[in-house]
């Protein structure tokens, strides 16, 4: 037997040069592809037209989209426990006129400013982690396909929001509420909420037994179910944190600008689904990361951002984002094939 | 009387497994055929070169005298061949009528045009159920709401309105009540009158005699005889069902058999779990025989709360128990094999690492995160323990082979340190080396006091490696052998016969 076949030949053997290995490592994986595309597009784009690369415009790219990326971090936890959240966008919706209206209708009515600040923040979160359980609920105890669930949800968010709120635009919204707006050693906030959620999301899914049984009942529900584990609390877990990632992007969309329009933000759950599955979240459940996924979630917007800049219309980029899809949802197939054929 | 159907020097090769080697098969028009072997020994191949599912490696197949080659199972029915498997393949939205003619409904034309003649079609499908002395079928009715022996009614009328004239069942009564069983005969034989070839394939062997002309016999793969029914006996079919001797493959290690691990008394889950007392005890290795569907696996996952029990108790150590959920029975100390590794024993993405410590996450959680070292070197001991081929604590499971990923489910459940293993199939799709690996592994485990339950479909297994066998018959169990008592005859005898001769010894011997 040649040293191919034999696995039990000692690892040293096999060592080549660390700095090759480490290499092929990296772009081995999803989010490695994805950061050197990123460079690739900045230094291309970049050559082509400077003012993509001015700090005006990557801070647009990177502050102004990051509540996507915080939502596709609730959204990978979803996929990977082998389901799915389509009512993200409807919910999302319902959070910022439900914020909006406590901020300004709270502050009307004369309580104090601290109080109404710390009620519309949290609003959303308390909303979306509600939502997430119901879904959850009907998913993981009731059995029905989480497809259904959230287009039903999906429905109902939005149904509703357009009879309470019918579009409307909330104005006069109290000084210190436009928590978005914020920056901190001159960078804003909402970079801050990515990276330290991503970060935390990561290590949580990657290092607790909860977020091991997250990818274990993705992978395959009926082994982790034979080993102990609950898959349906499980599913309700990844649901009410998907939930409470969707709130913290509707809190970061609400306290974005002087003023909310009271709807549905258009296509947001479709960009969600999208980033996570670029970013190498299986949308068969039980692998990617949510560094992917947000990695994935700046791409998007900086190939937007990029069209922009070398003047393609804009309208191009929903056509890429497409692609991007069935390129890696087909990568993801062709790696499962080739590995159930060993 | 001159063959209908000739098979020779049929093989065909799986990856791994030699599945048919050198198989000769005949039959002649109007005759009923039986076809018996063990689970595995290749019948079910067989029955799918016929009829067209597989393609042979070698050998040939002659249809009327002429060679044949079959590219799917359409040329084979075009040719008359039509088969009925276990599980039927009816559309259950359908009516008794479309399903009867199914791909070959009468049409009608206008010019043209042309459309279902619903009319024939139902007169088409009464006619048919009518030759087969079928008058209480309603051909508009949906097969949704048939009972099973009338579905399989409608299966034999489908293969008949395609003029079948070899007819193949794949275990036609395994799910029927005694009263469609009859039925069935009476239907076989007037298909028999009318000149079909049936190849009848069974575990029962009262069927056989009550039924066949001519009875085919497999083993491992590999061709017995064909015996006329009538000069032949029960003892003999066992026999040559049975053939082999008992190799020492199965190195058993003397250990020492002290009390009760487990113990369950009139455990019932229907439909395969009826009334089930039994005792395990720590040292011993407890075998569970019995045909594929006979409730081993079931009664397996009643005891480990995949399916918890309808009714019945459940003791550990002589204390009653509730377990109503795996978690519950990984508390009581139970770890469970499951029968697929694939499906159930593993999450192929993940590493062997994560797969060997998915059962006791919890008890490596330290403060909110899984204790790294831990798993680490709970990780680096179980390869070396188990003796796993794997780059590394890394690699990703679905890369290993099939004896080495079964290692990992092993380990997996070693991990959680459990007083009652529950193997289901340990060796199955196992190269031999791993086998004998994995024996020896399980004999080491009674002998640090283990109680293990073992099911498996290998007799020689069974034999090898118990000192105690159960064996089960359409869940409940029927017989039970020590180890210097068992023979594979009697144990054979117990798994297929409707007679149940070892029933009072084996609820007797349990009363002890």
């Amino acid at each position: 037997m040649t040293a191919l076949e034999t696995p039990t030949t000692t690892p040293e053997k096999l060592r080549v040069n660390p700095i090759v290995q480490s290499l092929r490592r990296l772009l081995g994986s999803q989010e490695g592809i994805l950061v050197l595309v990123l460079l690739v597009l900045m230094a291309v784009v970049g050559a082509s037209n400077p003012r993509f690369l001015s700090q005006n415009n990557l801070t647009d790219v990177f502050a102004a989209n990051a509540y996507l990326a915080v939502a596709a971090i609730g959204m990978s936890m979803v996929i990977i426990s082998g389901n799915i959240d389509i009512s993200v966008g409807a919910l999302v919706g319902v959070m910022i006129t439900l914020s909006g209206n406590l901020a300004v209708g709270l502050a009307g009515m004369g309580w104090p400013l601290w109080l109404v600040i710390a009620i519309s923040w949290a609003a959303p979160l308390a909303v979306g982690m509600l939502v997430g359980a119901i879904n959850g609920f009907f998913v993981a105890y009731l059995r029905i396909p989480s497809i259904v669930v959230t287009l039903g949800m999906f429905s109902i968010l939005k149904g509703g929001l357009i009879l309470v709120a019918g579009g409307n635009t909330i104005y006069n919204l109290p000084p210190g509420y436009t928590l978005a707006q914020q920056s901190v050693l001159d960078i804003p906030v909402t970079i801050y909420f990515m990276v330290i959620l991503t970060i935390i999301a990561f290590v949580w899914l990657r290092y607790s037994a909860t977020g091991r049984a997250i990818y274990a009942v993705g992978g395959n529900a009926e082994a982790a179910r034979l080993s102990g584990i609950n898959p349906r609390r499980i599913v309700m877990t990844a649901f009410v944190l998907n939930g409470l990632m969707v709130g913290v992007c509707g809190l970061m969309l609400a306290t974005q600008f002087n003023q909310i329009q009271a709807t549905a933000p258009p296509g947001l759950e479709l960009f969600v689904i999208t980033a996570s599955v670029v970013g190498g979240v299986s949308i068969l459940g039980g692998t990617g990361t949510v560094i992917g996924s947000t990695l994935a979630s700046v791409l998007v917007k900086a190939i937007g951002s990029a069209m922009l800049f070398i003047n393609v219309s804009p309208y191009w980029l929903k056509a890429v984002q497409g692609t991007l899809i069935l390129i890696t949802v087909l990568a993801d197939i062709l790696r499962r094939r080739r590995q159930s054929r060993q | 009387m001159t063959p209908i159907l000739e098979l020779d020097h049929i093989s065909k090769q799986f990856p791994g497994v030699k599945a048919l080697n050198d198989v000769h098969f005949e039959m002649t028009t109007g005759e009923i055929h039986a076809l018996l072997g063990e689970n595995g020994a290749g019948k079910s191949t067989l029955i799918k070169i016929i009829s067209g599912v597989y393609a042979p490696d070698a050998g040939t197949m002659r249809l009327d005298g002429k060679d044949v080659h079959f590219n799917d199972p359409r040329e084979a029915q075009a040719r008359g061949i039509a088969t009925i498997y276990q599980e039927l393949s009816l559309y259950p939205e359908l009516t008794v009528a479309e399903n009867i003619f199914m791909g070959h409904a009468p049409r009608r034309k206008w010019g043209p045009f042309s459309a279902i003649d619903w009319n024939a079609m139902y007169e088409g499908a009464r006619e048919l159920l009518a030759s087969l002395n079928i008058h209480d079928l309603d051909v508009k009715r949906k097969v949704i709401t048939l009972t099973v022996g009338n579905r399989q009614r409608v299966e034999i009328a489908k293969a008949l309105s395609l003029n079948a004239r070899v007819l193949i069942m794949d275990e036609p009564t395994a799910a029927l009540t005694e009263t469609d069983v009859q039925r069935l005969f009476e239907i076989v034989r007037l298909l028999k009158e009318r000149n079909v070839g049936i190849i009848y394939i069974s575990h029962r062997l009262q069927e056989v005699f009550e039924l066949a002309d001519r009875v085919t016999v497999l083993r491992d793969g590999q061709y017995v005889d064909t015996r006329q029914v009538a000069d032949t006996t029960e003892d003999d079919l066992v026999r040559m069902v049975v053939g082999r001797t008992i190799s020492d493959l199965f190195p058993k290690l003397p250990s020492e058999v002290k009390g009760n691990v487990l113990e369950v008394r009139n455990l019932t889950r229907k439909p395969l779990t009826k009334n089930v007392s039994m005792n395990v005890r720590s040292g011993e290795i407890v075998g569970l025989a019995g045909l594929v569907g006979s409730g081993r696996s079931e009664l397996a996952q009643v005891v480990f709360g995949f399916t918890p029990a309808e009714s019945g108790e459940i003791l550990i150590e002589g204390k009653s128990v509730q377990i109503r959920n795996p978690g519950q029975a990984m508390k009581m100390g139970i770890a469970y094999v499951p029968e697929d590794r694939g499906t159930q024993g593993l999450v192929r993405q993940m590493k062997v690492r994560e797969n060997v410590s998915l059962a006791v996450l919890h008890s490596l959680t330290k403060g909110a995160f899984v204790d790294r070292p831990a798993e680490r070197s709970l990780a680096e001991r179980t390869i070396k323990q188990l003796n796993i081929r794997a780059y590394s604590r890394e690699q990703v499971v679905n890369k290993l082979s099939g004896g080495n990923q079964q290692k990992v489910v092993v380990g997996k459940w070693l991990a959680s340190k459990p007083r009652l293993l529950i193997m289901d199939e340990p060796t199955r799709g196992v190269d031999v080396g791993a086998k004998a690996e994995i024996h020896r592994l399980i004999s080491e485990l009674a002998q640090q006091g283990l109680a293990i339950l073992m099911i498996s479909s290998e007799l020689p297994e069974v034999m090898g490696m118990s000192d105690r066998i159960l064996v089960m018959r359409e869940g409940r169990l029927v017989a039970e052998y020590q180890r210097d008592e068992a023979s594979q005859e009697a144990i054979v005898a117990a798994m297929m016969s409707d007679t149940d001769m070892n029933k009072t010894k084996a609820v007797e011997s349990y009363a002890v």
